[in-house]
């Protein structure tokens, strides 16, 4: 099982803050693509270059390996400071 | 890696800061540091779309305090400082009003001014905040920099 957060207008667009997947992936871009493939108005909102990903709490690139538990999470470009 | 200072202070908060306050945490019984450098941010009244009149700062919280002792982490292992506190506000705030304290000592200045300036470049680009502004035109959310994803590059090319 993975957890899949969506936070600030990422989560607006997507029209969710939680997904829970049952489904084993191999990375990252996996599970990015697995999203894109799922709902086709989401493409554009998680293509790579407009959101980043983070396993575990810690930014990480697509090829980053998923295990079942990990947390996931998806979202723009950070703005703080 | 060097581990956390037990001198670092990190706080993700609601509640404002005093910037004399967190000047006299760095300090106070201090006798080894010769210098002192902080960083405030605040809210500004005109941004990318609009007049704003507030703001709201929204975060991940699993996440923020874990990037930002990341952050300083890898500042400790760049330059030798002492006490580093960082204050990071969160939800709705007016204009003027502060966003962020970042403060560094150390023996000499030099390594204070660039400790400091990696910090908030990297808080920048790493710490997961959104910044979405309310103003006169609506709400909107506020687009990263591409200039400070490049100042946050800059670093790691030295």
């Amino acid at each position: 099982m993975i957890t899949v957060l969506f936070f600030a207008q990422l989560r607006e667009q997507l029209g969710h803050d939680k997904l829970t997947l049952h489904s084993a992936f191999y990375d990252i871009g996996a599970l990015r693509h697995y999203l894109m493939a799922q709902h086709k108005e989401w493409q554009a909102y998680l293509a790579p270059d407009n959101s980043l990903a983070a396993v575990n709490q810690c930014l990480v690139n697509d090829h980053h390996p998923l295990h079942s538990g990990d947390e996931v999470a998806f979202f723009p470009p950070v703005t703080g400071g | 890696m060097r581990a956390r200072q037990p001198s670092d202070y990190i706080s993700v908060r609601q509640a404002n800061f005093c910037q004399a306050e967190e000047y006299l945490a760095l300090c106070a019984g201090n006798r080894q540091d010769g210098a002192v450098v902080s960083f405030v941010g605040l809210v500004r009244d005109f941004n990318q779309h609009n007049q704003v009149q507030t703001l709201t700062l929204e975060h991940y919280p699993a996440m923020t305090e874990k990037s930002l002792k990341a952050i300083v982490t890898e500042a400790r292992d760049r330059w030798p400082v002492s006490r580093v506190r960082l204050v990071h506000r969160v939800g709705t705030l007016n204009t003027g009003e502060q966003i962020v304290f970042v403060g560094v000592s150390s023996c000499h200045r030099h390594h204070a001014f660039l400790a400091c300036e990696f910090i908030m470049d990297q808080l920048k680009t790493r710490a997961p905040f959104w910044k979405k502004e309310q103003g006169d035109t609506g709400e909107h959310w506020v687009q990263a920099n591409p200039q400070d994803q490049q100042k946050a590059q800059q670093w790691h090319r030295q």
